[in-house]
């Protein structure tokens, strides 16, 4: 399906105590059905608060969205989000934080053993079938994240968003979760929406990096397609023409077209 | 074994210290029994806790039950109302509003103003006596638990949107364990006004406590109970707030 999620026109405006501020304006896009697609910028450029919109947090003060031929009307499961600083219930063990998400989706067709399997199943996706009986607070940052795709993924969602979901790791731990993310992607023929300010990410997991201008009233500057065949090596892509290319372009239009309209 | 000396050693010496100047003290006041025969009468005291002479002549134990179970009902009256309010306070900005203006004109009044109004509607002690408990203990409790509903992280709630919880999973899953600990904080803070109040209230209201046992001591001039009952109280309500340390404990995730 070529517009699975559809963006038509959206405008985005706060009401501040200077009269409405407009974060977004005319933002246009369409996202096929298992297309994986970025969102970059600078901050402060509302990457985020369309993330926002899409998972439905907040209303559009104007324009239409469509996920599947039905409107986003407000937040649900089928658009599950990665938050960016992982946000598990430190309360609940990492099987119970995913059983949560799971019990919501599926608890009215499926029994006990059917849903308590697909939590075990989301947790061992990611790599964390031996933690699962852990608290949130006794595992490292990164497996705080994979938990929280896990949870994400476990609701089996129409589109998965992420906001910066790696924006809180190092380096090493980044790219490890990154290519994750990449054959996880591909196996289950997720459609991804991802926020990031990470030139390489970008390039790296995307069929199309949507470039956003500065704020305020910010709006899509260009769209870019990535061209590289899949499946993706990080080392192979080191030392690919086409990788650069695409990189340059990416970072011309943050850091010549963009950065000087900000000063 | 070195440890615990240094960990022993300094409360030790403080304890060591206070009961010093208490001696000291005692010396030079002759109506004012020192640490030594406040001990003896301690122990006399304390040989028979549970003897029953009449209404007004009661063992020691008896007293101290007395008052707990005063604290204990006027105490669980307000936690049973106190905490749902503080949640519903918490929960919903308009019902913060109205409640505000109550709130803050009657939690500073002073917890034995409370008694004559008390006595006035129930016409007898006891009942006066756990309204005075009531009405100062709660206000802790209302005003912590919607600070911990209002302190919880927007991530929390994010978390419930995009899961569309239900109300009732929201307040299992997310509201209660994450206010928790706040209302932890309350509760101890209030079974510390309830304990710190009933003395002053039983004083006043007369029959069997702790409190009302201190002013009988006052009345036949018996000074070393005065002391001992100070030392009673002081250690009950370290022993209360203790407990609840030890819940709060349990109940921290991070």
């Amino acid at each position: 399906m070529e517009k699975y999620v559809q963006i038509e026109n959206v405008q985005m405006a706060f009401g501040t105590k200077q009269g409405p501020y407009v974060a977004l304006r005319d933002i246009n896009l369409n996202i096929a059905q298992g297309e994986f697609v970025s969102l970059i910028g600078h901050s402060g450029c509302g990457k985020s608060t369309l993330l926002n919109l899409v998972a439905g947090l907040t209303t559009p003060s104007g324009g239409a969205m469509l996920c599947a031929e039905r409107e986003i009307a407000g937040p649900g499961p089928d658009r599950a989000v990665v938050f960016q600083n992982h946000s598990l219930l430190p309360w609940l063990t990492c099987f119970d934080n995913v059983y949560l998400a799971v019990e919501r989706v599926f608890g009215r067709v499926e029994d006990r053993t059917e849903m308590r399997q697909r939590a075990h199943d989301a947790l061992a996706m990611v790599g964390l079938y031996h933690a699962e009986h852990k608290y949130p607070h006794e595992i490292s940052g990164g497996m705080k994240q994979r938990v929280g795709i896990a949870r994400a993924l476990s609701m089996q969602p129409k589109v998965l968003l992420m906001d910066e979901p790696f924006g809180a790791l190092d380096a090493l731990t980044r790219a490890h979760l990154q290519d994750e993310l990449m054959k996880i992607a591909a196996e289950t023929h997720s459609t991804v929406i991802m926020v990031t300010h990470d030139v390489d990410e970008a390039v790296l997991l995307s069929d199309r990096i949507v470039m956003m201008t500065n704020g305020p009233a910010a709006t899509i500057g260009e769209i870019l397609t990535v061209g590289l065949p899949r499946p993706r090596e990080r080392l192979a892509l080191a030392n690919d023409p086409k990788y650069h290319a695409t990189r340059g372009a990416v970072l011309d239009f943050l850091y010549r077209r963009q950065l000087r309209q900000a000063a | 074994m070195n440890k615990t000396l240094q960990v022993l050693l300094p409360p030790l010496l403080g304890l060591l210290l206070f009961v010093g100047i208490w001696a000291l003290v005692a010396q030079t006041t002759p109506t004012l029994p020192g640490p030594v025969k406040t001990w003896a009468s301690a122990v006399q005291l304390f040989s028979d806790p549970f003897y029953q002479k009449g209404p007004n002549d009661q063992g020691i134990g008896w007293n101290i039950l007395a008052s707990l179970q005063r604290v204990a009902i006027g105490f669980g009256m307000a936690a049973a109302i106190g905490i749902p309010l503080g949640f519903m306070i918490g929960r919903f900005q308009f019902l913060n509003a109205m409640t505000a203006p109550i709130i803050s004109l009657l939690r500073p009044v002073s917890p034995l103003a409370w008694l004559p109004i008390g006595l006035l509607v129930f016409k007898a002690a006891n009942p006066a006596a756990i309204w005075v408990i009531f009405i100062s203990s709660i206000w802790p409790m209302i005003i912590n638990t919607a600070v911990g509903v209002n302190r919880i992280p927007q991530d929390y709630m994010n978390v419930a949107k995009v899961l569309n919880l239900s109300e009732w999973k929201i307040f299992t899953h997310i509201l209660f364990p994450a206010v928790l600990p706040y209302m932890i904080t309350g509760i101890r803070l209030s079974i510390g006004v309830a304990w710190l109040v009933i003395v002053a209230a039983e004083m006043l209201t007369g029959g069997v406590g702790i409190g009302f046992w201190v002013w009988d001591e006052w009345n036949n001039l018996n000074v070393e109970h005065i002391i001992i009952a100070i030392f009673i109280v002081g250690i009950v309500g370290l022993l209360l707030e203790q407990v609840l340390v030890l819940l709060a404990k349990r109940f921290s995730y991070e």
